[in-house]
């Protein structure tokens, strides 16, 4: 009952079109992948599979930065650093799913303590046997370590570009971290060779187009739950945080508790991706946590259109399709057009594409049809 | 509830009834003795004011008298060295933060007019309408009937009626004025704060502020913080004149305008 005033209600005309795509590519994608065969004009690659579900688990991830950014003006340049932590935490019940299959053959322990003569299973490890335990994690670790940075940091209120490098320093001080063998999750090999997940044999093609789909699904609840955010009375408040912080607190609203929460609903939103993006990539490593990927990040939500959650999803997708193409076709050049895209992007369409896009559509719909009384005169936007 | 525990923080505790006279306790609002200084500088030195329940007063100075100093440290934005600073006849504004001395019932409207520029005037009025102000208040809040009438209510009063649904950001400057005016009365606070209410307005608008304030301060104390002398005579109420930090002068227009002091330091002979 509420779901479907919700949607009838909160959900526009773009919402609905990116939300029918992602339901058909849920259940399109699998079909011609595993039913149709190879030599038809349909089918669609393993390969293809593979890396467009990697695209559905940065897209999640850019939406976590736009629901921050673009609504609260928290320009977050360490987000890699919670969709890593999901990561690892999947990575860790994937680990302990191998069991006495390692190279190794020990019971328990996964290779990389064995070979570095651990006696016992560390204390971090424990219970991630357990999916539940696993996934309760994926959210709890990134969620925890957003709450206790954003307690002290938006209470000290500490904001705009001082913020942004202290996000950044808190991922750049993780992957230092993880770096280390005696951290105890696998140094700078990280986690991989993982066999299988639930049962499933994760390289089987079934597991894999699941995987897709259930990023794709992810994908869709993490935009409901983004717009049902921004489009509450909440969200028009993380707005006037973002365009005025002082005359919000002047009207009484607690500025770091709004913060707080959306920074802690995007840090998980983060996590869960990493958590999804990890069984399809078959290997979590402390370069995940590296500042670049963070800003590379930026750079899709800036391209897709800040602050329109769909354009967040679409420019993660846009560039990295761009970046599987240019490093196939110029491997030297690509992080110069990346460079350059952002460039223009940020000099000719600050909007980036969706916002360009939607103002165009506006605009042509207005001169075809002239706005009937009262409005007449008034600023097109 | 997950952010609770800052909460704790906000109830403002009462200052202990004793010692304090009765002149304090049947003040709205009380400064004495505050003294601020930035890098040595002093911008409020040694000031006292007393606003009586009601009452509407006027501030007037020269640049760099302090006035705007005055404003942040009632509002919290500023912290005074020295002195108190008492809301209400028994709370302490110098121990809490903007947000509890908002909610206490104080608005302020600021000199340079800020309204949530993206959000549209019916918003922006809406936001500043007292209700839950909790982070998951506002996420499960609906638009209710009453808080609708009171958005209506508001915007007639300042005159935006027909300007509802356009963007706070592409109204004119006399209009976002306007529309600051709005919030603050939207929050129904005990006490308004006003700085340069009429700047950068026409003869015609600030005639029609003026009223709208005397209008606002039949319900409420009102401050208002002005350069304009025309402005201030039109409003007809008691005025003190600030200088370097503390107060020069205070009476109504006729007397502090008629004060030597106030003549040499500020209007000029």
């Amino acid at each position: 009952m509420m779901l479907t005033r919700f949607l009838l209600e909160k959900i526009d005309r773009t919402g609905w079109i990116f939300l029918v795509l992602l339901a058909l590519a849920a259940v399109m994608v699998p079909v011609l992948n595993l039913a149709v065969p190879p030599g038809s004009p349909f089918h669609v690659s393993n390969t293809a599979v593979s890396l467009w579900g990697k695209y559905m688990t940065y897209a999640l991830l850019a939406l976590a930065v736009d629901l921050v950014w673009g609504y609260c003006g928290i320009l977050s340049l360490g987000h890699g650093a919670f969709f890593a932590l999901g990561g690892y935490a999947m990575g860790m019940y994937l680990m302990r799913q191998i069991g006495p299959r390692g190279v190794y053959s020990h019971p328990i322990l996964p290779d990389f303590m064995v070979f570095l003569n651990w006696k016992e299973l560390p204390l971090t490890w424990w219970g991630f046997s357990s999916f539940p335990y696993a996934l309760f994690m994926v959210a709890l670790v990134p969620g925890l370590l957003a709450f206790v940075f954003g307690w002290f940091a938006f209470r000290s209120r500490v904001t705009g570009v001082y913020l942004s490098i202290i996000t950044q320093a808190l991922t750049y001080a993780l992957m230092l971290a993880f770096f280390r063998n005696d951290m105890g999750f696998g140094g700078n090999n990280g986690l991989t060779d993982f066999k299988d997940i639930l049962g499933f044999n994760i390289q089987s093609q079934t597991t894999r187009a699941v995987l897709f789909s259930l990023s794709v699904v992810a994908l869709m609840i993490g935009y409901l739950l983004a717009r049902a955010i921004v489009t509450s009375k909440a969200g028009k408040i993380l707005i006037a945080v973002r365009d005025a912080e002082a005359r919000t607190r002047f009207l009484g609203y607690r500025v770091e508790h709004f913060k707080l929460f959306v920074w802690t609903v995007s840090a998980v939103m983060a996590g869960i991706a990493g958590a999804l993006y990890v069984p399809q990539v078959g290997i979590i490593n402390p370069s995940e946590f590296s500042p670049a990927n963070s800003i590379e990040t930026i750079v899709w939500v800036a391209v897709g259109g800040r602050g329109t959650l769909v354009g967040a999803a679409l420019g993660a997708g846009i560039v990295n399709f761009a970046k599987s193409w240019f490093t196939g076709a110029f491997p030297q050049g690509w992080l110069f057009a990346l460079g350059g895209l952002f460039i223009v992007v940020t000099l000719f369409l600050p909007k980036g594409i969706l916002g360009t896009f939607t103002d165009w559509w506006k605009r042509r719909g207005e001169t075809r049809e002239p706005p009937a009384g009262k409005a007449v005169g008034q600023p097109a936007e | 509830m997950l952010i609770d525990p800052m909460d704790t923080q906000l109830p403002a505790e009462p200052v202990k009834a004793i010692e304090r006279p009765q002149i304090v306790t049947q003040s709205l609002l009380y400064l004495d003795g505050v003294s601020v200084s930035f890098d040595g500088f002093r911008a409020i030195n040694n000031l006292s004011l007393i606003i009586a329940p009601g009452e509407m007063r006027a501030i007037i100075g020269p640049n760099g008298a302090g006035k705007t100093t005055m404003m942040d440290i009632i509002t919290g934005k500023t912290k005074p060295d020295t002195g108190d600073v008492i809301f209400a006849g028994e709370v302490d504004l110098t121990r809490l933060d903007e947000t509890a001395i908002a909610n206490l019932g104080i608005g302020c409207k600021f000199q340079k007019p800020t309204v949530f520029e993206s959000h549209t005037v019916e918003d922006n009025v809406d936001m500043a309408v007292k209700a839950d102000r909790t982070v998951f208040g506002t996420l499960f809040q609906r638009r209710s009937a009453e808080i609708a009438r009171r958005v209506d209510e508001i915007l007639g009063i300042v005159r935006l009626g027909d300007h509802r649904k356009r963007l706070a950001g592409d109204l004119s400057h006399g209009q976002k004025q306007w529309l600051e005016i709005g919030m603050l009365l939207a929050q129904d606070p005990k006490l308004l704060l006003v700085d340069e209410p009429a700047a950068g307005m026409t003869d015609v608008e600030t005639a029609a502020t003026a009223d709208l304030l005397k209008d606002i301060a039949k319900t409420h104390s009102v401050v208002v913080v002005e350069h304009d002398m025309g402005f201030i005579r039109e409003l007809g109420v008691k005025v003190t004149c600030l200088h370097e930090g503390s107060v020069l002068a205070e009476g109504s227009l006729d007397q502090v305008s008629s004060d030597e002091r106030v003549i040499e330091v500020y209007l000029g002979r």
